[in-house]
C-alpha cells in the first residue's frame, strides 16, 4: 500500500511539475465552458421561441438536465476520449525510455503495487478535471432548477467514464516504450469502444446486444440520465480491473522476452 | 556475498551470457571487464532480478535471485549505465521517493537522505531539477539512489563513463569510501580504474568468464592490459568460429 501510494504520488507530481497537467486542466476547461455557453444559449433561445408561440406542452417539456447538463456531459465525454491519452501515454513508456524502468523493476516492490500506484495517480488527476467541470453545472444549480440527483449521477458517469479511459491507456503505455505509439493505440481502443454500439440495431438479436453492453456509451448514457444501476457500475469496474489486469501480465511478461 | 553459477541467459536465437561462474565475497571490490557487448550489463541486470536468467542460479547474502526477489532487492544498491533518474524531480524529492520505494520507513527517511546528499557531496544541488545537473552530478545523484537504503551489496556499471577527468577521481575514491562492509560489482572498460580500485577480476568475453581471479595474482608477472589482451585474444583465436556466431551476430 505504502509503495502503491508512493508511486501514485510521484506519478501524480509529475503531472503537475511538468506543464502537462496545465495544459490538459485549461484545454479541458476551455472547452467545457464554450459547450456550456452554448448550450445555455441555445436553450434560452429555443425558450424565448417557443414562449412566442405559446405551445405550453412544449415549453414543460423542457428543462437544463435533458436540453444543458446531458449534452455538455456527452461532449466533456468525448473530450476525455481524446485527452485522457495524452495525460497516460507517458506513464510507462517515458519510464522505459528514460531508463528509470530500471529502478522500479529492482526495487522491493511489486509489479500489482507500480500497475495500481500508476492507476491511482491518473484516477486522482481525473477526479480533479470532473471535479473542476462541475464548477458549470454548480453555476446552473445557483441561477435554475435543474434536479441535482441527476448531475451528481452524470457526474459520476464521467468520472467512472474518466477512470477507464485511464486503466485503458496506462495498458497501452505497458506495450512499447514510444509515447506516440501509445496515445494512439489508446485513443483508437477508446474511440472504437465508444463507436461499437453503432451497428447494434441492424446487428441480429444475439451480436446486438452484446455490442451494446461492451459500449462506454450506452453505460454512460444510463448514468447521464440519472440512472444509477449497478450493472453500469460493474461495467466500469471491470474495464477498469481487466485493463489493469492486462498491463500486469504485459511487463511482466516483457521481462521474460 | 554473491555466488553466479552457470548463468545463461538467450535473448531469441542470441546468446548473451553463456555458463557464467563467480563469486564475490563479502567487502570486495570486484571488477568486471570485458570489451563492448561481451555481456557485462546483461549479468549485471540479472544479479539485480532486473532480468530473469535463462537458466542457472545467483544467489546474494544467501537469497535466491528468483525466489527471494524482494530479499535480493532490498540489499541490492544498483546504478545502471545510463542513471534512472526523473528529470523532472527535483533532487531532494527524487531521493526521497527511491527512499520509499527502497523500503525505508518514513521517519528515517530525512535521515536516509541526508547521508548519501552528504556521502555524495550533493549538498550544493538538493533544490535543482534533474534534468538541469549536469552528466557529473548526474551519476552522482545515480549513486546516491542506489545508497541511499544502505545496501549491503553495490552493482555499478561503467560509473565513471562520460565523467571528466576530476569528476572521475571523485567517483573512484567514493566507491573505495564505499567498500569496507560492503561487496561492489563494478563493470568498465577503463583499464587503470580496475588496477586502482579492485581486490579481484573478472573478464568477460563473448558471454564467457575467460578469467578469474585477484588482482595481484594477475598482474604479478603482467600488467593488467596485458593480461585483458590475451585473455580476449586467445579466447578468439581458439574459439571455433562457427561455435561462437550466436554469441557476436
Amino acid at each position: 500500500m505504502r509503495n502503491t501510494l508512493a508511486i501514485a504520488g510521484k506519478d501524480l507530481r509529475s503531472y503537475f511539475t511538468s506543464p502537462v497537467a496545465y495544459v490538459v486542466l485549461t484545454g479541458f476547461l476551455l472547452l467545457g465552458g464554450w459547450f456550456f455557453f452554448n448550450l445555455l444559449a441555445q436553450f434560452n433561445q429555443l425558450l424565448m421561441a417557443y414562449m412566442s408561440f405559446r405551445n405550453p406542452e412544449i415549453l414543460d417539456s423542457m428543462n437544463l438536465n435533458e436540453w444543458v447538463v446531458a449534452p455538455l456531459l456527452h461532449n466533456l465525454a468525448i473530450v476525455l476520449v481524446i485527452l485522457v491519452p495524452m495525460i497516460t501515454m507517458r506513464s510507462f513508456a517515458e519510464e522505459k525510455k528514460s531508463g528509470t524502468y530500471e529502478l522500479l523493476m529492482t526495487s522491493p516492490i511489486t509489479v500489482t503495487e507500480i500497475v495500481v500506484g500508476k492507476f491511482l495517480g491518473g484516477f486522482v488527476f481525473i477526479f480533479l478535471m470532473v471535479l473542476l467541470t462541475s464548477l458549470y453545472p454548480a453555476i446552473l444549480m445557483w441561477f435554475g432548477n435543474p434536479e441535482g440527483g441527476i448531475i451528481l449521477s452524470g457526474l459520476l458517469g464521467l468520472f467512472l467514464l474518466g477512470s477507464s479511459f485511464v486503466a485503458v491507456g496506462i495498458f497501452t503505455s505497458s506495450l512499447t516504450d514510444n509515447q506516440i505509439i501509445a496515445a494512439v493505440s489508446c485513443l483508437v481502443t477508446l474511440l472504437l469502444f465508444y463507436i461499437i454500439s453503432w451497428p447494434a440495431d441492424s446487428a441480429g438479436e444475439t451480436l446486438g446486444p452484446i455490442l451494446r453492453y461492451v459500449s462506454l456509451t450506452e453505460h454512460f448514457d444510463e448514468l447521464v440520465k440519472g440512472v444509477i444501476d449497478t450493472r453500469d457500475i460493474v461495467y466500469f469496474v471491470s474495464v477498469i480491473v481487466l485493463a489493469l489486469f492486462l498491463t500486469l501480465r504485459s511487463v511482466e511478461s516483457l521481462r521474460w522476452r | 556475498m554473491i555466488q553466479v553459477e552457470h548463468l545463461t541467459k538467450r535473448f531469441g536465437d542470441l546468446l548473451a551470457v553463456e555458463n557464467v561462474s563467480f563469486a564475490a565475497d563479502k567487502g570486495q571490490i570486484l571488477g568486471f571487464l570485458g570489451p563492448n557487448g561481451a555481456g557485462k550489463t546483461t549479468t549485471m541486470r540479472i544479479i539485480t532480478g532486473f532480468l530473469p536468467a535463462t537458466s542457472g542460479t545467483v544467489r546474494v547474502a544467501g537469497f535466491d535471485i528468483f525466489e527471494q526477489a524482494q530479499e535480493v532487492r532490498r540489499r541490492i544498491g544498483y546504478l545502471p549505465e545510463n542513471p534512472p533518474l526523473y528529470d523532472d524531480m527535483t533532487v531532494s524529492s527524487y531521493l526521497s521517493f527511491v527512499g520509499r520505494i527502497k523500503g525505508i520507513p518514513r521517519l528515517d527517511l530525512p535521515e536516509a537522505a541526508e547521508r548519501v546528499i552528504e556521502c555524495c557531496a550533493l549538498t550544493e544541488v538538493v533544490d535543482r531539477v534533474l534534468g538541469h545537473l549536469s552528466k557529473g552530478f548526474r551519476q552522482r545523484v545515480g549513486l546516491a539512489q542506489a545508497l541511499i537504503h544502505d545496501p549491503s551489496v553495490l552493482i555499478l556499471d561503467e560509473p565513471t563513463i562520460g565523467l571528466d577527468p576530476r569528476q572521475i577521481i571523485d567517483i573512484r575514491s567514493l566507491i573505495r569510501n564505499l567498500s569496507g562492509e560492503r561487496t561492489v560489482i563494478l563493470s568498465t572498460h577503463i583499464l587503470p580504474e580496475v588496477a586502482q580500485l579492485c581486490d579481484k577480476v573478472v573478464i568477460i568475453d563473448r558471454g564467457r568468464v575467460a578469467v578469474e581471479n585477484s588482482i595481484e595474482a594477475l598482474t604479478e608477472e603482467m600488467s593488467l592490459e596485458e593480461v585483458f589482451l590475451k585473455y580476449i585474444s586467445s579466447d578468439r583465436a581458439i574459439v571455433d568460429p562457427s561455435e561462437s556466431a550466436g554469441a557476436t551476430s
